[in-house]
């Protein structure tokens, strides 16, 4: 009986110290945000009293307020388009099924084996010959559409009654009618769901906007991070806050909506 | 004849709903990939281009920095993997225990490091693990080690480096999709390994393992096609150092095109290379996998 206990024991301990591992870094980097430099890069473990000097430097030499402003409308243009196009996809593939377009479907699928990195550049010039470098537009184009997105809205579309359909059809309701009035108030958790993965994704991409995103007037919150680090000197106590402020979103998201991002990740599975 | 026609416009109309997100899929997925092939054989600066045959992948061959880049990204895929996916495996199996306490909790800290954005964890981590950073001087107080370790200037300590932040990301994240999987298993299949005498090791290889074959199968493409892409943190970490220790194609390739004068021709054939490489990883691991 004792062995057995042990191993209950041991089972904790693993668990608590994975658990403190996963953790520790970032109640860290919100610790470091009120400390100096120095004590940043020498591991102080306790809260300082440099917040608001690291606050006011962060806000004199960035452009702190474009940067946030810039992500919050790129993340938001981004889910709102990729939602309304994906969606009324997924629908049309379910509802509408037919050999054709289950075999437009499948030909879609293949998109996801394109890795990015062997895109960027004809996508760069693309976007380049458009005239469209840094706009908001040319973040949001390449990944409005995508076959994950379209494959999530078709399962869900899959588990809506279709006498719903029928019945609205009757009453001399428009196919278009049908999806706005219909599809969309009952499957609010999966618009949820795909908003969370997109909002999340586009808020933290760096390397398409790294590349596409030359003006200082278009920054978004990672390319600002990361160029405090490009510097001669970087100040951590400052880099540390300015990583918090674009986790921060984020993070709040996550602890509030962690179930529907937890099945968001999954439902790619099926 | 009225319902036939009714039949004919519903199915326009669901090709009126398809065809936005399909033109975009074809615009900016399948058309530049098909223009990646077409660039990768054309050399010159800039967008002065020209055909020149296979000559670029002539040259891959003869670039060693491309080789370099290549085998830290397998250094990166053969090491941090595995460890990855058999550590998620086994929280995950700790975590599917109906009778542990604080489970939400457990679960909620070990996915939270998803939230974090790339480039912010990859900052954090080079705040930590400077030379008289925190971690070593944690390790050094716990007499761990004697001297401290210097993570960013030698090529071994950056990649170790660069395999423990990974790990730490990436962990809860392939930990949820086998939660999900071990959920989906029926318990009285456990219960009968149970009175069939099989504990702890026994019932993670002979029951746990086989049956989430697909899952494992789909985590490890996942990881395989998220390593060979790798950007965010050596640009971040370690900015590919020292000495390109740590430089990623996906950070070559982006320096070939964004930062030095910019060769898109010789970038693109090392692109095309990547999606191959994607695709016959993918491929063989489902060989490997259907036939286990």
């Amino acid at each position: 009986m004792s062995k057995r206990k042990l191993v209950i024991w041991g089972k904790y301990l693993f668990l608590s110290l994975a658990a403190l591992l996963s953790t520790f870094p970032l109640v860290w980097m919100f610790v470091s945000a009120t400390n100096q430099s120095v004590d940043v890069l020498g591991g102080r473990l306790l809260p300082g009293t440099h917040l608001m000097k690291n606050w006011s430097n962060l806000l004199r030499n960035t452009n702190l307020t474009t940067a946030i402003y810039n992500s919050m409308r790129n993340a938001s243009v981004a889910t709102i388009a990729s939602l309304a196009v994906c969606s009324i996809a997924g629908y049309g593939f379910e509802i509408y099924y037919d050999r054709g377009k289950d075999f437009v479907m499948r030909i879609l699928l293949l998109s996801m084996m394109i890795p990015f990195a062997a895109i960027m550049i004809p996508l760069f010039m693309l976007v380049g010959k458009l005239n469209l470098l840094n706009t908001t537009s040319a973040f949001v184009l390449p990944t409005m559409a995508t076959a994950f997105l379209i494959f999530l809205f078709r399962q869900s579309a899959r588990y809506f009654p279709r006498e719903i359909i029928e019945a609205a059809r009757i009453e001399g309701m428009g196919e278009l009618g049908i999806f706005f009035r219909m599809y969309i108030p009952v499957m609010r958790s999966t618009y949820a769901t795909a908003a969370i993965i997109t909002f999340m994704g586009a808020w933290n991409s760096y390397l398409w906007p790294l590349i596409i995103m030359q003006s200082a007037d278009s920054v978004t919150m990672p390319l600002l991070v990361s160029n405090l680090i490009a510097g001669y000197v970087t100040d951590y106590g400052v880099l540390m806050l300015a990583v918090g402020v674009s986790v921060l979103p984020t993070i709040i998201i996550f602890l509030l909506l962690q179930r529907s991002f937890a099945e968001g990740i999954i439902s790619s599975m099926s | 004849m009225g319902r036939l026609k009714l039949k004919t416009k519903q199915n326009l109309i669901g090709w009126g709903f398809i065809i936005p997100a399909s033109l975009f899929i074809c615009v900016f997925y399948f058309y530049p990939i098909i223009r990646a092939l077409i660039l990768s054989f054309q050399t010159g600066v800039g967008v002065n281009l020209k055909y020149a045959g296979t000559f670029n992948y002539a040259r891959l061959l003869q670039d060693s920095l491309f080789k370099r880049s290549l085998g830290n990204v397998f250094i990166f895929l053969l090491i941090q993997v595995p460890v990855m996916l058999t550590l998620a495996l086994i929280l995950a199996s700790l975590l599917n225990d109906g009778s542990l306490k604080l489970r939400g909790f457990f679960r909620t800290a070990l996915f939270l490091p998803c939230a974090t954005s790339l480039v912010s964890y990859a900052i954090i981590f080079r705040a930590m693990f400077g030379l008289d950073g925190l971690v070593n001087s944690l390790l050094m107080n716990l007499d761990l080690i004697s001297s401290p370790i210097n993570w960013m200037g030698t090529p071994w300590g950056a990649r170790l480096l660069i395999v423990i932040a990974l790990t730490w990301r990436w962990t809860g994240y392939n930990m949820i999709f086998y939660l999900a999987g071990l959920q989906n298993i029926d318990p009285a299949i456990y219960e009968a390994g149970t009175i069939d005498g099989a504990t702890g090791a026994t019932r993670l290889f002979r029951l746990t393992i086989p049956m989430l074959r697909p899952i494992i199968l789909l985590t490890a493409i996942m990881s395989t096609n998220g390593t060979l892409q790798l950007f965010d943190e050596p640009m971040n970490l370690t900015n590919g150092g020292p000495a390109n220790a740590t430089l990623s194609v996906s950070q070559y390739i982006y320096r070939l095109s964004f930062q030095y004068s910019p060769r898109f021709g010789y970038a693109a054939a090392m692109s095309f290379v990547i999606f191959l490489l994607v695709a016959v990883l993918a491929l063989f691991q489902m060989k490997v996998g259907d036939k286990r």
